[in-house]
């Protein structure tokens, strides 16, 4: 492999709290320096990368790759394209595939289909609980053995406070996270959409904030009890970030995240009954909003995760009631990032490679969000001033669905390395 | 001045003007007059084809709309979901698809899930006409409503209306509210908690939590079906109860300070949300929301067609060509 010398960047490290002008070395994979004015060893290629931000690459811990069992709306493969597409050089596949991703083989197989795409690098999350029904405890040693990061029945929560003990007790083996979807599904029931003006107007049967926040709360009891990490997945609601700074505040290890599309657009964008801004957990009130704002930058939640759904173009193109959960988000995260945290001043630009990459790398301790020297060159290269229209046509992704159609956003992805090698490059 | 027209479909009452609400009730006066005829039938519609897409089960909406189609002259087919594609899956789109390329002049659709006939009317060159869509808008029985008091009143404006019973689930009364505060009436809903839906304040109406306070605030009270299914799914604890507390009695009736008119859109579950000797009693319409049904249904079907509104009258006289 040819060395590598990105000159001239601003490079952005929060894991060793650089923020300037330098240059980044590429040597053999890995991170061979970093400084101003590095030399170029003979025959390496010299990319002027002036103007641009160069940062740890991208780590997302919260996708759906849809394989096995839905390969027409994404594969392994097309989502870790469409990952390097968006920054990022290492994402993490939840589990609720068909079959469910709940023992060591099926663990295995996402490992192997992540070393074919040779794009971004793809963790796999094994389930909590065998079939994800709720029951009994997935084998979490053997799934960790095959590769598994974590654990996590998302898509569903675990609903027997029980489970969730034995899950965050027997996790501390491991040292692993175990991610949970916070949803009371009996209050959810039959819900489509946040509870509230626009769900009333529309007609639409609603899911009440407190869904959440019930489940918020226990989950940060049982974090308590156990001394288990907890992670919550996309947090929605104000409510949830009280508690969760109230839980931070106990000392209790929760961590947790938040999806672009939560700080960026409210319940209003299901007029229309756009099928597009349907997912679980619902897009909420204004307030809401804020208050996700808010707490990414103050901590509180501590990651910025897409929740990656495709869906089919079929699949989304029908009554709302029917339509299925779910957005892809691995092409705009980075985008709504730049545009609504950082251009808006709400969070610095190194607060920001910080809850998309140093930070989740470290929650689910992944070999990622640094450029110290050493490590694997998984490192995005953006313009953070260029802007670009969201065309969902560009896609990499297999699937389209997405609120933000014709948004205009800033911070254009330029290049991503994964152990050195340009896994995306743009216009190419 | 110009004439306000509805566009090309009615899909609620959410989106017209009071001008637009106003416009169908005038033209309706005039087919109130074609159904009382021998012959009960006007030429407006010939040649036109119309399609009563059904996927929920409904006599009354379905027959009102197949009378106004045939007294305006259209050829009508009736599509129910039971027995037809629908049942072995096919979805939305592709009927609207097929329909499409059967060059139907207008649709009449009924579907259980809300916004469905935007739905179709988004993907369709024809003129879809509502006629209920999950707990969304129902906004041909609103505006039945609002004739009816209208004939009783000679106004709306300045009328307190309060819409009594499980408002959460009701498309009716999303409708009412909506064409009810555009012609400046105010509005009440009243009923149990849990069968209001989440800031229905926000609508523009007053909450009564007691039909006592309903029933002495106002001059009319549209009392909504209580389906079976609220009991069971937990709403409340039984329709005995149900009709102890909340039912639009004879006796509570008695005690108002006025007179108070009483609609019911049907079918009505007698016992429960309402006092038979109040629905067959002098303060109820609700044979005359029947009637008005049909020429309220004709109104819209005429104006969505292009008809002009000053001709409705002389369409009803007018046996040669259409409208
Ligand atoms: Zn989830």
């Amino acid at each position: 492999m040819k060395p590598m010398l990105l000159r001239g960047g601003r490079v952005i490290d929060p894991s060793q709290q650089q923020d300037g002008e330098a240059d980044v070395l590429i040597l053999d994979g890995e991170i061979g320096g970093l400084g101003p004015n590095l030399s170029a060893p003979a025959g390496a290629d010299v990319v002027d990368v002036s103007g641009k931000v160069v940062a740890p690459g991208l780590v997302d811990i919260h996708v759906h790759l849809r394989e096995p069992g839905q390969e027409d709306a994404e594969t392994v493969t097309s989502g870790a394209v469409a990952a390097a597409a968006g920054g990022f050089t290492s994402i993490c596949a939840m589990p609720n595939t068909d079959p469910v991703t709940d023992n060591q083989a099926a663990v295995g197989f996402i490992v192997k289909q992540a070393a074919a795409a040779r794009a971004a690098r793809v963790y796999p999350i094994g389930a909590i609980s065998v079939g994800q029904r709720g029951e009994q405890l997935a084998e979490f040693g053997e799934m960790v053995a095959a590769g598994a990061v974590a654990v996590s029945d998302d898509g569903h929560p675990v609903v027997s406070s029980h489970l969730m003990r034995t899950a965050l007790e027997y996790a501390l083996s491991f040292n692993i996270p175990v991610a949970e979807h916070c949803e009371d599904p009996a209050l959810s029931k039959h819900g489509v959409m946040n509870a509230g003006r626009v769900a009333t107007r529309l007609g639409l049967r609603g899911i009440p904030a407190a869904a959440e926040e019930i489940m918020v709360a226990r989950n940060i009891l049982m974090g308590e009890l156990t001394g288990g990490h907890i992670h919550l997945c996309h947090i929605s609601t104000r409510g949830s970030v009280d508690l969760i700074r109230w839980g931070k505040a106990r000392g209790v290890n929760v961590t947790a995240e938040a999806t672009p599309h939560h700080f960026a657009i409210t319940h209003d964008a299901c007029e229309g009954y756009d099928t597009n801004a349907k997912m679980n957990p619902p897009l909420r009130a204004a307030a809401d909003v804020e208050a996700v704002a808010v707490g990414l930058a103050d901590g509180t939640l501590d990651v910025i995760a897409t929740d990656h759904a495709p869906h089919h173009y079929e699949a989304k193109e029908r009554e709302f009631d029917d339509a299925p959960f779910g957005v892809v988000g691995l092409e705009t995260a980075l985008g709504l990032g730049m545009s609504l945290l950082v251009d808006k001043g709400r969070l610095s630009l190194p607060q920001l490679i910080d809850r998309m990459s140093t930070a989740p790398a470290r929650i689910f301790h992944l070999p990622a969000g640094t450029l110290k020297q050493g490590v694997a060159a998984d490192v995005v290269v953006f313009d953070p001033a260029a802007r670009w229209v969201v065309e969902p046509e560009q896609f990499r992704s297999k699937s389209r669905n997405t609120p933000f159609r014709g948004w205009e956003l800033l911070g254009r992805v330029e290049r991503t390395l994964v152990g050195g090698r340009t896994a995306y490059l743009q216009g190419r | 001045m110009t004439v306000p027209s509805l566009g090309k479909d009615l899909l609620g009452l959410e989106p017209l003007s009071r001008e637009q609400i106003q416009l169908i009730l005038d033209t309706a006066e005039p087919f109130k007059e074609v159904s009382e005829r021998a012959i009960k039938k006007v030429p407006a519609l010939r040649g036109k084809t119309i399609v009563n897409l059904f996927f929920e089960a409904s006599t009354r909406t379905r027959i009102s709309f197949e009378f106004a189609e045939k007294r305006l002259s259209a050829d009508t087919v009736n599509v129910a979901a039971q027995g037809s594609s629908v049942q072995k899956g096919e979805n939305l789109v592709d009927t609207a698809r097929n329909l499409e390329s059967m060059r139907i002049d207008m649709v009449v659709i009924r579907h259980p899930s809300s916004g469905a006939a935007q739905f179709l009317a988004e993907r369709i060159r024809s003129n879809v006409i509502n006629g209920g869509d999950g707990m969304h808008e129902h906004p041909t029985q609103a505006l039945l409503d609002m004739l009816t008091i209208r004939d009783r009143f000679n106004r709306i404006e300045g009328l307190r209306v309060c819409i009594c019973g499980d408002i959460a689930h009701s498309r009716v009364a999303r409708s009412n509210i909506w064409g009810l505060t555009k012609l400046g009436a105010e509005v009440a809903v009243c009923g149990p908690q849990s069968l209001m839906p989440g800031a229905i304040e926000e609508l523009g109406v007053t909450v009564f939590r007691r039909i006592e306070e309903a029933i002495e605030w106002a001059d009319v009270l549209n009392v909504m079906r209580l389906q079976l299914e609220r009991m069971e799914a937990g709403y409340i604890p039984s329709l005995r109860e149900y009709y102890r507390v909340f039912g639009v009695t004879l006796e509570r009736l008695e005690r108002a300070p006025r007179d108070v008119l009483i609609l019911h859109p049907g079918p009505m579950n007698r016992g429960v949300e309402i006092d038979s000797r109040v629905a067959d009693g002098p303060h109820s319409v609700i044979l005359d929301q029947v009637t008005n049904g049909v020429a309220v249904r004709m109104a819209v079907l005429y104006l969505l067609a292009g008809g002009r509104p000053e001709l409705a009258e002389a369409a009803k006289g007018d046996r040669g060509g259409g409208a």
